[in-house]
């Protein structure tokens, strides 16, 4: 196998940048031998792991090294053959540093891409080659919709097995754009690839003369995500109130929290939510010194001109580009947990840094999400399922629509009773 | 990269200072798990960013096995003070002498699995609802599904197939009462961001960490340092060795690697080319396939 070439020396570590992506497909398309190619070609995994899981795919008879060893880390998941829950893994390449969601298939599939989603810049959906879109695709795909991933990288596996065939890549490629067409993914590329082979993963391959594009390594590495984040829309949810009560800063009353929208600078006009009153900033502080200017994701402190009483879960935003203000709020809500949405139920909220509660109004509908039909006469929402609802919250939020902004437009709600994590909300 | 994109970096560490704000926010009686190691010096540093300019509003906890590198312990109340933090220590060995918890038998007996009884009895203690820990997804395969916010019942147990969904940056901290929480601030980093985050903070760090000579007894492979805990087998002998340490932990079942990196560079320098994991060093995690499953369901970090 080769290995990632360039050394990474600290200046270009210094430098590199982040993307999340997760990855998508049926069980054995294929997607715990991509992801062991990759973390196996950028050195991600150590002789110590590869020895273990070699010594245990051979004790199992096994007649390959099963890479899925690395991925499925509990007990229960080895002994049942089976992946329980998104795991996270880690690689880096000279020019970037990378975070995978692995979400298992099976009956929990899309709590576990909705929760390895929501935090992904790009979405791997895997097919095979010999099978082509299947329902599931289409459900992959809807899901990376809904929860805004704005790259699809669909990686048609398994090429090997239809002798790296253009016309088999080409048709799939024509069946996927078609169905995509109903869907709101701004950019999706195609790959022939053999994740078990190589073809197209990392090293571009000989099989497949006929592509011109990127190798799967080299589209993640490329890919422009920098656009991706909203630079428009200033948002600065209040996390935190700082208050040192020192002799040095005895004054001090910083408000801290991570930028989630726009761009803040010390001077720029600023409105606080919900009061509406207006102040100027005037100091941006990190422990490294003031700065210039903050935009996301960046975790800063900010002090204002004027003495306004603002707490957490407060909004500080600019007074010519508000978000939207309100309790009757329309969802597109995922369920996550085994027990049902109760249809006129209470559940706590949590947006943003801010903490409420909220009553089911009404189900409008729920999504068939192989087909994208919309279900009128059954309006169970059980998990897994994914619906559109109206709620109504105990005291005003300010958001955005997800699509606007993908943190000030997502909501959790909590039984208030298991304090268990249940629905997850992206605003309309 | 343009002007506005932060570095991989800077974006866990925006992620773990967010996370910081977000316990003090969200719990009443946080505290911080410090070892005097490479990841909760990390971690301290951090804090202090989250809540700069005014001090750590929670206190510094060492769950003391007795069985340390003085360095690491000189280190340890050498930074608490630096930074103007609390620190208080509970010691295994009082859980041992108390008849709380039973010391292993054998030739190098490991204190590591004790630290669960005297933690939560020091969780008790200080009715602490959320406990700040450095362990990483990388580390081990246990944690890589591990939360952010790891919620554990009324017996500091961990329940991995009862996990609480995370989505974006929506962290969910409610609870019962006598429930807490682990928090993993450092759960996206991986071994060479904590040495890069090191390098770049220009943190200090124990000497341990660096070549030095040391006496060691050869274990079935893992270099053990050759301390009065350690009790020498037959066929065993005591060599003195040019060593360092990559992780810190209960002395008698932490290896060293044999290395002549004397600065921070050429410690990166050979993270970056070693082909073992640094938990490949700690004979604990050997012991079998799921022991760290096994120690974290029962309460451990
Ligand atoms: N011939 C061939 N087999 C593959 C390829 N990718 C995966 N496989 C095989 O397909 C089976 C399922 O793969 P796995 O990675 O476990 O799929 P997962 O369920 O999506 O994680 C295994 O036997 C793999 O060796 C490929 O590109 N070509
Ligand atoms: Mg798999």
């Amino acid at each position: 196998m080769h290995q990632t070439t360039e050394p990474i020396t600290n200046e270009s570590y210094l430098n590199m940048d982040l993307l999340r992506f997760t990855t998508a497909g049926s069980v054995d398309d294929g997607k715990s031998t991509l992801i062991g190619r990759l973390l196996f070609d950028s050195k991600a995994i150590f002789e110590d792991q590869m020895e273990q899981i070699e010594e245990i795919s051979t004790r199992k008879g096994k007649g390959y090294v099963d890479l899925s060893l690395l991925t499925d880390g509990l007990r229960a998941e080895r002994e049942q053959g089976i992946t329980i829950d998104v795991a996270y893994r880690y690689f880096a390449t000279p020019k970037r540093k990378f975070i995978v969601a692995d979400t298992p298939g099976h009956v929990q599939y899309t709590r576990n891409m909705v929760t390895g989603a929501s935090t992904a810049n790009l979405a791997i959906i895997l097919i095979d080659a010999r099978h082509g879109v299947i329902e599931q695709t289409c459900r992959h795909s809807f899901i990376a919709s809904l929860l805004q991933i704005k790259h699809v990288v669909v990686c048609v596996n398994k090429m090997d097995l239809v002798d790296f065939s253009e016309e088999k890549f080409n048709k799939i490629r024509e069946e996927y754009t078609n169905f995509a067409s109903k869907l709101n993914i701004p950019d999706i590329r195609f790959i022939p690839i053999s994740a078990l082979m190589g073809d197209n993963v990392v090293e571009p391959s000989k099989n497949t003369p006929w592509y011109q594009g990127g190798t799967l390594m080299y589209t993640l590495e490329t890919v422009n995500i920098a656009s991706d984040l909203n630079m428009i829309d200033s948002r600065f949810p209040v996390q935190y109130v700082i208050r040192p009560q020192s002799d040095e800063f005895h004054d001090f009353r910083g408000f801290a929290g991570r930028v989630e929208g726009g761009v803040f600078k010390p001077g720029d006009e600023v409105m606080h939510l919900p009061s509406g009153l207006t102040t100027k900033i005037k100091t941006v502080e990190t422990m490294d010194g003031q700065l210039e200017e903050a935009f996301p994701p960046m975790s800063i402190t900010m002090t204002l001109e004027d003495n306004i009483d603002i707490s957490r879960g407060d909004m500080i935003v600019k007074p010519n580009n508000q978000p939207e203000s309100g309790q009757d709020i329309e969802l597109m809500l995922c369920w996550l947990n085994e027990k049902k949405m109760n249809p006129g139920g209470k559940y706590v909220i949590r947006h943003t840094t801010k903490e409420a509660r909220c009553v089911i109004k009404e189900v409008r509908y729920k999504m068939n999400i192989n087909t994208l039909h919309k279900i009128e006469d059954d309006k169970t929402i059980g998990l897994n399922d994914i619906g559109r609802v109206l709620i109504r919250t105990t005291s005003p939020l300010f958001y955005d629509s997800y699509n606007k902004n993908r943190i000030t437009g997502s909501v959790i709600l909590v039984d208030e009773f298991t304090n268990e994590t249940v629905g997850a909300g992206m605003i309309l | 990269m343009n002007s506005y994109t932060l570095s991989h970096l800077k974006q866990l560490e925006s992620e773990a200072i967010f996370m910081m704000r977000e316990v003090a926010a969200q719990f009443e009686r946080p505290a911080l798990l410090f070892s005097g190691g490479k990841d909760s010096i990390v971690m301290v540093r951090l804090a202090q960013k989250a809540f700069f300019p005014a001090k750590i509003p929670f206190p510094l906890v060492h769950v003391d096995t007795g069985h340390n590198f003085v360095e690491t312990i000189e280190f340890r109340d050498k930074m608490a003070r630096e930074v103007g933090a609390n620190l208080i220590v509970r010691y295994v060995q009082d859980s041992i002498d108390q008849g709380r918890a039973v010391e292993e038998k054998g030739p190098n007996p490991s204190r590591n699995g004790l630290q669960t009884i005297t933690l939560l009895d020091t969780i008790e203690e200080f009715k602490f609802d959320a406990c700040f820990g450095g362990a990483r997804r990388d580390e081990e395969k246990a944690r890589a599904k591990e939360r952010f916010f790891s919620h554990r019942d009324e017996f500091g147990q961990w329940d991995p197939k009862n996990q609480r969904p995370e989505l974006w940056n929506l962290y969910n901290g409610k609870k019962q009462q006598g429930e807490n929480f682990r928090i993993f601030p450092l759960s996206n980093w991986t071994e060479m961001d904590v040495w890069q985050y090191i390098y770049s903070e220009k943190l200090d760090i124990p000497s341990i960490y660096f070549t030095h000579k040391r006496d060691i007894i050869n274990r079935g492979g893992t270099l053990l340092f050759s301390s009065p805990f350690v009790t020498l087998m037959k066929g065993e002998k005591v060599e003195n060795m040019q060593v360092r340490f990559r992780t810190v932990g209960d002395i008698t079942c932490t290896g060293a690697v044999e290395s002549d990196a004397a600065t921070l560079e050429q410690v990166i320098q050979e993270v970056a080319t070693a082909r073992q994991t640094e938990r490949g060093t700690r004979a604990d995690d050997k012991r079998s396939e799921a022991a760290m499953e096994d120690r974290k369901k029962q309460g451990y970090f």
